[in-house]
């Protein structure tokens, strides 16, 4: 038997290869990470941990192998964002008012993957209702960020708010999570933690059973160590659900496959408006390190114009508060989670509510209120949605000429625990690179690519065109293997 | 725009979301500085564009009007604070 420290650190797509080899059983990997998962706690990247159920699945996952049955994902352990929906186990959203709701069905997503074979680790700490970029918000307590500055012992934010998910796997306690994106929750978190984070298409993974932020955004995808395994992973995940209304009928193609290696005669658009006042140095060296490599490897390299991207994220703070104030309007502490008694139906709504949420769920909520009430509709609501549709329409003009655009993937490396929590603005910042192409729906994935003079990694951030994930997934593993990325973080989980 | 407190508190009453005193101040703060961002918007020239209400360009689907699962009740009121029967119960809402 291999030993634990060996299975976890293995990658997805390499696990799936010694599982079909027959090198390693489901059970075995299962159990290493078991203890990684308990090895991990000091950085609060679970909220639920449910080790009898993994290992229960990887013994089924062993049988049906052993049938001749193995599915795509057969005998990999997963951690999930505690945003999806899991049939009999704890499902909080990050969120007090949630309190031990323990859902009667199985989102879409995870149910796949766990037809694909695919083993649940245990569920990932988040911020609450997936509002932030620091997994700060979470009511179960901030996620520490395994990585830490050089020299420096203060503790990280994972990004968020996939940041359980982040923290998880690149501590090596799970080999790969779900996460979900609505301006940046997967990428952002990738970025700060060394991973690979692909929001694909809005449409191409079902939201059914994910506990709804902002449903015109809203889009989940995988965390992974590398390229090739987000490929493997989000074949798991996608495909039409017609329960899930936006959901696009449409073949999941063999996103593996389209890892060939050759970008000859690509072309690849740098948006020069991405190049904002006061963004660091190195990431601007990093950004045009990037288009080398991709030049290098036979991409043609184009300046292109996104003239209104300095818009793009005023107008999703207005559009996502006001999709979350009306989601959020069904937490009335009747059908489930906390309640808190009132003298009257009114005075109960109120009362679970305040106490249930959150400062920053409570401040989206109420944006989102004012932004959508009479007088004030016009003025914020669909003027953003206007400038929505310019935005996406520069997209398009750009992809006219380019097939794919490299930008860095946030601002900054990964910032202290507690920082920029009195400026909500500021906090919004983090997501600048990352908020125009969800408001575009289409799909974008942030690769490591290097080191800040601190020694925390850094990523790019490659958006393609609507549908075309393989185009992304292509340039993604070239960029993946020009960068050689190879820096562990300074906690590991054994 | 800047928001004062009592707008603020009208709009946590239409969220039916209680917020106290303190609350309240350092959200009227803070809605104001949101607002006044956002405000930004009004320099983009959006005449004759439409309000964009979905990325991607499809109908919407239509499904047969048919029975997909079974009564469950049980299921339904599982997580419930407080049920009796097959209901979910809430405090008195009309009097007499």
């Amino acid at each position: 038997m291999a030993a634990n420290g060996e299975l976890t650190g293995l990658g997805l797509a390499e696990a799936r290869d010694r599982l079909a080899g027959g090198e390693i059983t489901a059970r075995e990997l299962a159990e290493a990470h078991v203890a990684a998962v308990e090895a991990a706690r000091p950085l609060n990247a679970f909220i639920t941990e449910t080790p009898e159920r993994a290992l229960e699945m990887a013994e089924a996952s062993d049988a049906r192998r052993a049938r001749g049955e193995a599915g795509l994902l057969e005998g990999l352990p997963l951690a999930i964002k505690d945003l999806f929906c899991t049939e009999g186990v704890l499902t909080t959203a990050g969120s007090h008012i949630l309190d031990g709701f323990h859902p009667a069905y199985e989102s879409t997503v995870t149910a796949k993957l766990w037809e694909a074979g695919a083993v649940l680790l245990g569920k990932t700490n988040l911020d609450e209702f997936a509002m932030g970029s620091s997994n700060m918000t979470s009511f179960h307590g901030p996620v520490e960020n395994p990585w830490r500055r050089q020299g420096d012992n203060r503790p990280l934010v994972p990004g968020g708010s996939s940041g359980g998910s982040a923290a998880a796997v690149a501590a090596r306690a799970a080999l790969g999570a779900t996460g979900t994106d609505t301006g940046g929750s997967i990428r952002q978190p990738a970025a700060f933690s060394g991973l690979v984070g692909f929001k694909p298409t809005y449409g191409r993974c079902s939201r059914w059973g994910v506990v709804a932020f902002a449903s015109s955004l809203d889009q989940p995808g995988p965390l992974t160590r590398s390229v090739r395994d987000a490929a493997l992973m989000l074949g798991g995940m996608a495909g039409h659900d017609p329960k899930d209304s936006t959901s696009v009928e449409r073949p999941v193609p063999d996103y593996e496959a389209a890892l060939t290696g050759d970008v000859r005669g690509l072309k690849v658009g740098i948006p020069k408006e991405y190049l904002i006042d006061g963004m660091p140095g190195e990431i601007e060296t990093l950004w045009r390190r990037g288009a080398d490599w991709l030049r290098e490897a036979g991409a043609e390299i184009v300046e292109v114009g996104l003239p209104h991207t300095k818009y793009a994220l005023p107008a999703y703070y207005i559009i996502a508060p006001a999709e979350a104030s009306s989601n959020l309007a069904r937490y009335d502490g009747v059908r489930y989670g906390l309640r808190v008694e009132g003298d009257s139906l009114i005075e109960s709504y109120e009362a679970t509510r305040g106490q249930g949420f959150g400062a920053e769920v409570k401040r989206r909520v109420l944006i989102g209120t004012y932004v959508l009430s009479a007088g004030y509709y016009d003025a914020y609501y669909n003027k953003a949605r206007r400038v929505r549709s310019v935005i996406a329409r520069d997209f398009g003009q750009a992809f006219e000429s380019v097939d794919v655009l490299l930008t860095p993937t946030a601002p900054s490396a990964a910032f202290a625990q507690g920082d920029k929590m009195d400026d909500p603005i500021a906090m919004y910042l983090n997501d600048v690179f990352t908020v125009p192409a969800s408001l575009a729906g289409l799909p974008a994935i942030s690769v490591p690519a290097g080191l800040d003079p601190d020694g925390l990694p850094l990523g790019l951030h490659l958006i393609g065109r609507a549908f075309d994930e393989e185009t992304v997934l292509k340039v993604a593993g070239v960029l993946e293997e020009a960068a050689g990325f190879e820096a562990a973080p300074a906690f590991l989980a054994r | 725009m800047a928001v004062d407190k009592d707008t603020v508190l009208r709009i946590a009453r239409l969220a039916r979301v209680r917020i106290g005193e303190a609350e309240a101040e350092a959200l009227t703060g803070e809605l104001s500085n949101i607002l006044d961002w956002v405000e930004q918007l009004d320099e983009v020239d959006t005449e004759g564009v439409a309000p964009m209400t979905s990325v991607v360009a499809m109908a919407a689907p239509m499904r047969a009007d048919a029975v997909t699962e079974p009564a469950q009740a049980e299921r339904v009121l599982g997580n419930a604070p407080e049920s009796v029967h097959d209901f979910f119960v809430v405090p008195k809402v009309v009097d007499g």
